[in-house]
């Protein structure tokens, strides 16, 4: 008997083990398909350009594994954690493990749900695949970073912090934001401007810099993780397509969503700005290549040309982004540099050799703006008066970043927004930010914000130390200024030359 | 100025990671798409065509010199550009729809 081509196998393995159901009607099957107002008149029409198939899926998933592990192990058996640049790269990894790992985890969660909850045998076994990969991150990513958990601070703790801590609500309420949405919202959401956008510029460049600096671990999990993510945009892709083809009326629903959802990955994307140009020691591209390259050149000069064709524009508010790759980073790093003292981080004024290469990279603002700001700080520290934010920030109702954000265009002023809703005034960062909450202020206005919740009493105590405590951070070890810290001193230690006799 | 721009040729593209199970298979993109460019970046290769590019099973096994198959590429893959327009037991294409 001749072998079954890919496209056959792909038929008979995915979308022939389906049936109708004969005691149930479809849509008391599939409850949650129709609320939002998508139109699907065909869900075999759904593509998957990768055919995968169940067998090939478990093959090819369980050799990446076997690789990625056989790094790990050398890397434990080897002190790898000794190769990297700097203990202060490690400040990357520690955001990584509380601030993505807990959202691979609610996408496993969430994709298994949708993994019995659309309409299309082929949606859903790409979903239950999603599920199964995102599994594999979170497990992987907890494996990989663990290598370092045993020689430095502030990696413990991680899915506690990820639920109370401030900063870490930055990214916790983007993936609640979809998690509460229906179904297309969510695959909007997660798999258009999530994975085709915001993990595009994680896993990629961000990888490629941990390679740079050191880190065999994090970079074999990560561009492992990114061979499945390639997967998941795939799946983006047709999703958006698949959406926009059933029916017009579903056109400006998703013009929407992807407007809403690409402010939100941006804002999201700060953090990995100030990863990229700030926490890495060494350099592989700035913020502001990775976003001409992987933003301007990837999604708008290629894909958004590709959606013109269904209508759909370029996201709103993208203008606004543009003119911000020339100082996100610096904002969002002077940020985390006031608030280290509350972070299970530590950051620190980096060395005149990177900021020449931040004046290079950014000629217009960083000379200007930014280093006679970093000079102050460096000299304050050295008077041993660390500059930390004295109180607690106002916070952005909808990304609940700190008002850190300037008007777009000019880096030296505040941008302030707010909006009236039930007799409540409700602050936020951006143009961006005001519009998301603007359509479904119902929604936002339930945030969780951290900062009211500190002055509610609920986190634990009315003071920093109480705080902390609640948080499950070791005030003093994982967090503050890195020159000081205990990983510095262990560093230095460790890399001494060796005395003799000693 | 009544000169309008040419339209701009879109690219597509893959990035793969810079390993032995990879280079191969940018070898073979080189060899089928000859305006291939590629792009070094620590621990990984950016690969850039414009239009479209195409992964051929024969020109891989040929630089490999054993049986390779398409689904292989997952292992090296890490992100790409374009839609997928076809990907067999022969080849993978990566092309925009529109």
């Amino acid at each position: 008997m001749a072998k079954a081509s890919m496209r056959e196998r792909y038929q008979l393995l995915t979308r022939d083990l389906d049936w109708n159901p004969s005691y149930v009607t479809e849509q008391q099957l599939y409850p949650h398909t129709r609320f939002e107002g998508i139109k699907i008149h065909d869900w075999d029409a759904w593509e998957d350009p990768f055919r995968l198939t169940v067998d090939a899926y478990c093959k090819y998933q369980m050799e990446k594994d076997k690789r990625l592990y056989a790094v790990l192990d050398s890397f434990a058996q080897g002190q790898g954690h000794l190769q990297v640049t700097d203990a202060r790269y490690l400040n990357a990894i520690r955001l990584f493990l509380q601030g993505v790992t807990p959202l691979e985890y609610q996408a496993h969660r969430h994709f298994a749900y949708l993994g019995r909850h659309l309409n299309g045998p082929g949606a859903r076994f790409a979903c239950l695949c999603q599920s199964i990969d995102e599994l594999r991150h979170t497990q992987t990513e907890t494996h990989a970073i663990s290598m370092y958990n045993k020689y430095y601070g502030g990696f413990h703790s991680f899915p506690k912090m990820h639920d109370r801590v401030w900063y870490l609500s930055v990214p916790k309420s983007f993936f609640d934001d979809g998690l509460s949405a229906g179904p297309f919202e969510f695959m909007t959401a997660i798999s258009f401007s999530f994975e085709y956008f915001l993990t595009n510029l994680l896993f990629v460049p961000f990888m490629s810099g941990a390679s740079f600096n050191g880190d065999l671990s994090t970079m074999s999990f990560g561009f492992s993780a990114q061979s499945d993510e390639s997967r998941h945009m795939t799946l983006g892709l047709s999703v958006v397509k698949f959406i926009l083809e059933q029916d017009p009326d579903n056109v400006p629903i998703m013009q929407d969503w992807i407007d809403k959802w690409f402010w939100r990955g941006y804002r999201l994307l700060g953090l990995v700005a100030c990863m990229m140009d700030y926490f890495l020691p060494k350099k592989v591209m700035s913020w502001k290549e990775a976003f001409e390259l992987y933003l301007e050149q990837q999604m708008l000069e290629g894909l958004f040309p590709d959606l013109a064709y269904y209508g759909i524009e370029p996201p709103r508010h993208v203008e606004q982004a543009i003119a911000e790759k020339q100082y996100l980073s610096s904002q969002v790093f002077w940020i985390l540099y006031q608030f280290s003292h509350a972070a299970s981080f530590t950051t620190t004024i980096p060395p005149k050799a990177e900021m020449d290469w931040l004046a290079e990279q950014y000629p217009d603002t960083f000379d200007s703006i930014y280093r006679p700001l970093f000079e102050k700080a460096e000299r304050m520290a050295a008077e041993g008066n660390r500059f930390f934010f004295p109180g607690l920030p106002m916070l952005c109702q909808t990304c609940q970043i700190p008002m850190g954000f300037t008007e777009v265009g000019d880096p030296t002023a505040t941008s302030f927004r707010s909006s009236q809703y039930q007799g409540e005034r409700y602050n936020f960062c951006s143009d961006g930010c005001k519009w998301i909450f603007d359509r479904e202020p119902w929604k936002y206005i339930q945030a969780w914000l951290p900062v009211h919740q500190i002055y509610q009493g609920n986190c634990g105590g009315a003071t920093i130390p109480e705080v902390l405590a609640w948080y499950g951070i070791d005030a003093g070890v994982d967090n503050g200024e890195y020159a000081t810290s205990p990983d510095a001193a262990q560093w230095a230690q460790w890399h001494q030359p060796v005395v003799a006799g000693g | 100025m009544t000169e309008t721009p040419a339209p701009r040729v879109r690219t597509v593209g893959i990035d793969v990671q810079d390993n032995d199970e990879a280079r191969p298979i940018v070898e073979a993109i080189e060899r089928d798409n000859p305006e291939a460019t590629i792009r070094r970046m620590p621990g990984m290769l950016k690969v850039q065509v414009p239009r479209e590019m195409v992964v051929r099973r024969t020109t891989v096994e040929e630089i490999l010199g054993r049986e390779w198959d398409t689904n292989e590429f997952q292992l090296s893959i890490i992100s790409l550009v374009g839609n997928i327009a076809e990907w067999d037991e022969d080849e993978i294409l990566i092309k925009w729809e529109h």
